[in-house]
């Protein structure tokens, strides 16, 4: 039994065609003509477009064969899938975007709500996006974009969000993850634990940013709070004289030669790692796995400052409608069942929807994942290769401890252009 | 009408025409699109049909405009500078040390290799040698010239402008080459048979009977140079910006009309220096020759 959960063969895909009967039988009855519906839904094809972390040929194809109907994927950056959203709303039927990128281009109207009740899973999604609470049920950090104050609108149309859970979300969330420092144990040679060694003259000229500035200036805010040199009222949303602060502190830092590189992609951050250039940095969960497959120790270390958050969630466009929308709901709605779910853990992110995720994996990924347990058996990643070995142990344990202690979020601050000229001017100096 | 009743002027529109309607559509009108939109007014998110000097007053107003258009001119200088001096030498020994047409050839050839391998790979590769724990810095310190890996390797101006003259020499050499073989052997001889030394042969003849070649090899460097992205981002590690980086910075925030004004800008730049390398030498008149 536990041999074929973990590929997911009988159980996962009986429980798929109940759930998908469900929904037709629902949608169905609603339509009023399921003959109809059952023979024109083969016709759609829906255009997923994505961040390379959500983005797998695998998954299209496994929710193509289950739902009847053709998912297309294609991959894009953020910037690059806001920009198509605004400018080629037609080229994208469902749009993969951080929570933050909601936060700037809600208002441009070209997305439309979903209705919660129509997304099955809808209750079991994680109440940090529902109800914007951790675990214990305190209120989330809300510097940044928390997910929670951009989840809901009060009426179809609406520019602005609603501040609490309404029946219409903006997007249906799908993965996150709780971002640290990635480090090399090997080369930094002692015992890190704060936010503020990103800034240790220890690692002059061995240290990178990321070069998007919302992220970068984050990480760097972290680390100066962390060193008490700057104190924010709001890290999420910074006032033009905290800007200020920050990038005189990181020129400074730049003309001491602190920064080795700054990276503007994935691969770039995994090479700076691997070769030695860059002992600490910014760096995505994906990413340091790649640096331990390389046979290089790189560890995403837990600080006792927290993480920084994030996550991303799919929207449908407002252009869809009448079958091609319920289609869409219909794959949002399968995006929750946990092959996914499952994906996405493998390379160390959360599904919003945990639950389905637990039953798409097998018991000892989720004790690794999920649990922060010593790997019972060797751990690989989705597709399939050997990452880490029994005993391992997940770099800032289980999913309580990381998520819970989510400090800020990936954000769109009210002074973003301030932001991204002010940075512009730090890259330059 | 066959073509051979057609006027000559007809013929010859003829010709140009598939061309000309090629550069028209498919440079010609996203360029006007360029210009267009560095009028548009922008709202932080959108842009919209209207007229504003906005993108351009504040495009002037940043000091980091001027910053990174110093940057880029002074990577632009020195990368001529030296292609120039590498291009005109190895010209200088293929035209008029290698005697042998086919050895000549072959050894051209051979300068064309590096260019079988794209330009990205190219620059990449790079990375890895020049790295903290790359070849040349292992290579030093096992040999005992550094005691640890030299830094300003990678990541820095050197590294930018290595890669520069690594990928763009061979521009500089082609053109070089071509105009200094066209230079007929008697002139020298004549010169020589005249008592000039080598000195005032090389700056009496060769140098303004190749001006053409040098011409047009500094217009390919120096536009490549101000357009580059790729290179000035992968090899200063991000922590130097040119103007095409700092666009591309713009246009990862969607801020495309800012973007499209820094576009005109740099136009109106790298056309300022093609008209003045083309004011100094005659390129059509020296190319008919």
């Amino acid at each position: 039994m536990k041999k074929s959960m973990k590929r997911g063969t009988v159980t996962r895909r009986g429980a798929l065609r109940t759930l998908a009967a469900g929904a037709a039988a629902g949608l169905g009855g609603t339509l009023g003509a399921p003959m109809i519906w059952a023979q024109t839904i083969r016709d759609v094809t829906l255009m997923h477009v994505g961040p390379a972390y959500s983005i797998f040929p695998d998954i299209a194809a496994k929710a193509s064969a289950d739902l009847g109907f053709k998912v297309e994927m294609q991959n894009a950056w953020t910037d690059a899938i806001m920009a198509r959203v605004l400018g080629q709303p037609d080229t994208i039927d469902i749009a993969d975007l951080e929570f933050w990128a909601l936060q700037r281009i809600w208002r441009a109207q070209k997305l439309q709500p979903i209705e919660t009740a129509k997304i099955a899973n809808w209750d079991k999604i994680t109440p940090l996006f529902r109800e914007g609470v951790n675990f214990d049920g305190s209120p989330m950090s809300r510097q940044g974009t928390l997910p929670f104050k951009v989840q809901y609108v009060a009426a179809m149309g609406d520019k602005t969000f609603a501040a609490g859970p309404t029946g219409l979300a903006t997007m249906m969330p799908t993965i996150f993850n709780a971002d640290t420092l990635g480090l090399r144990p090997d080369l930094v040679g002692r015992p890190l634990e704060s936010w503020a060694e990103l800034l240790s003259p220890d690692f002059r000229g061995k240290t990178a940013l990321i070069n998007v500035p919302q992220i970068g200036i984050m990480d760097a805010a972290m680390a100066l709070e962390a060193k008490g040199e700057v104190t924010y009222a709001d890290k999420g949303n910074m006032t033009r004289a905290e800007i200020d602060q920050t990038i005189a502190a990181l020129i400074a830092l730049k003309k001491q030669g602190h920064f080795r590189a700054f990276w503007s992609s994935f691969d770039e951050s995994v090479n700076y790692m691997a070769s030695g250039e860059v002992l600490i940095q910014s760096m995505w969960s994906p990413a340091v796995t790649a640096v331990r497959a390389r046979g290089v120790n790189c560890e995403y270390k837990g600080l006792k400052e927290g993480y920084r958050g994030w996550g991303n969630g799919l929207a449908l466009m407002r252009h869809l409608d009448g079958l091609r929308r319920d289609a869409a709901i219909e794959y949002l709605n399968w995006m929750l069942t946990g092959p996914y779910g499952a994906f996405v853990a493998r390379q160390g992110y959360y599904s919003s929807v945990p639950e389905t995720t637990q039953a798409a994996l097998s018991p000892a990924e989720w004790d690794y994942w999920y649990g922060g347990k010593p790997a019972a058996t060797e751990i690989k990643d989705p597709f399939g290769a050997v990452m880490e070995q029994p005993g391992r142990i997940r770099d800032g344990g289980s999913f309580e401890a990381r998520v819970g202690n989510i400090r800020c979020w990936n954000t769109t601050m009210d002074e973003g252009e301030y932001l991204v000229k002010r940075w512009n001017e730090f890259v330059a100096s | 009408m066959s073509p051979l009743n057609m006027s000559s002027e007809r013929l010859s529109q003829l010709q140009v025409a598939p061309l000309a309607i090629l550069l028209t559509l498919f440079t010609g009108l996203p360029l006007l699109m360029v210009v267009v939109l560095s009028f548009w007014p922008f709202d932080g998110l959108e842009y919209a049909p209207g007229f504003t000097l906005t993108n351009y007053a504040e495009m002037f107003a940043s000091a980091t405009t001027w910053r990174t258009f110093a940057v880029t001119l002074r990577y632009a200088a020195i990368t001529w500078a030296i292609t120039l001096l590498i291009g005109f030498t190895v010209s200088y020994y293929l035209v008029f040390h290698v005697r042998r047409v086919k050895v000549q050839i072959a050894l051209f050839l051979l300068c064309t290799i590096p260019f079988w391998t794209s330009g990205v790979i190219r620059t990449i590769s790079w990375i890895p040698f020049l790295g903290r724990e790359g070849l040349f810095n292992m290579a030093l310190m096992k040999l005992g010239l550094t005691q640890g890996p030299l830094d300003m390797l990678l990541f820095s101006d050197f590294a930018v402008v290595l890669t520069y003259v690594n990928l763009f020499t061979l521009f500089m050499i082609v053109p070089v080459f071509n105009a200094m073989a066209k230079i007929d052997r008697n002139v020298i001889e004549a010169a020589h048979d005249a008592g000039a030394t080598q000195w005032q042969i090389l700056r009496d003849i060769v140098i303004p009977l190749s001006s053409t070649g040098i011409a047009l090899g500094s217009i390919f460097v120096v536009t490549l140079v101000m357009g580059d992205f790729l290179v000035v981002r992968a090899m200063s590690g991000g922590q130097s910006s040119s103007v095409v980086s700092a666009m591309k910075n713009n246009i990862d925030q969607l801020y495309y009309p800012q973007a499209a004004a820094s576009a005109v800008l740099l136009i109106a730049v790298v056309l300022a220096m093609v008209t003045a390398i083309l004011r100094i030498v005659d390129v059509r008149a020296e190319l008919s020759r």
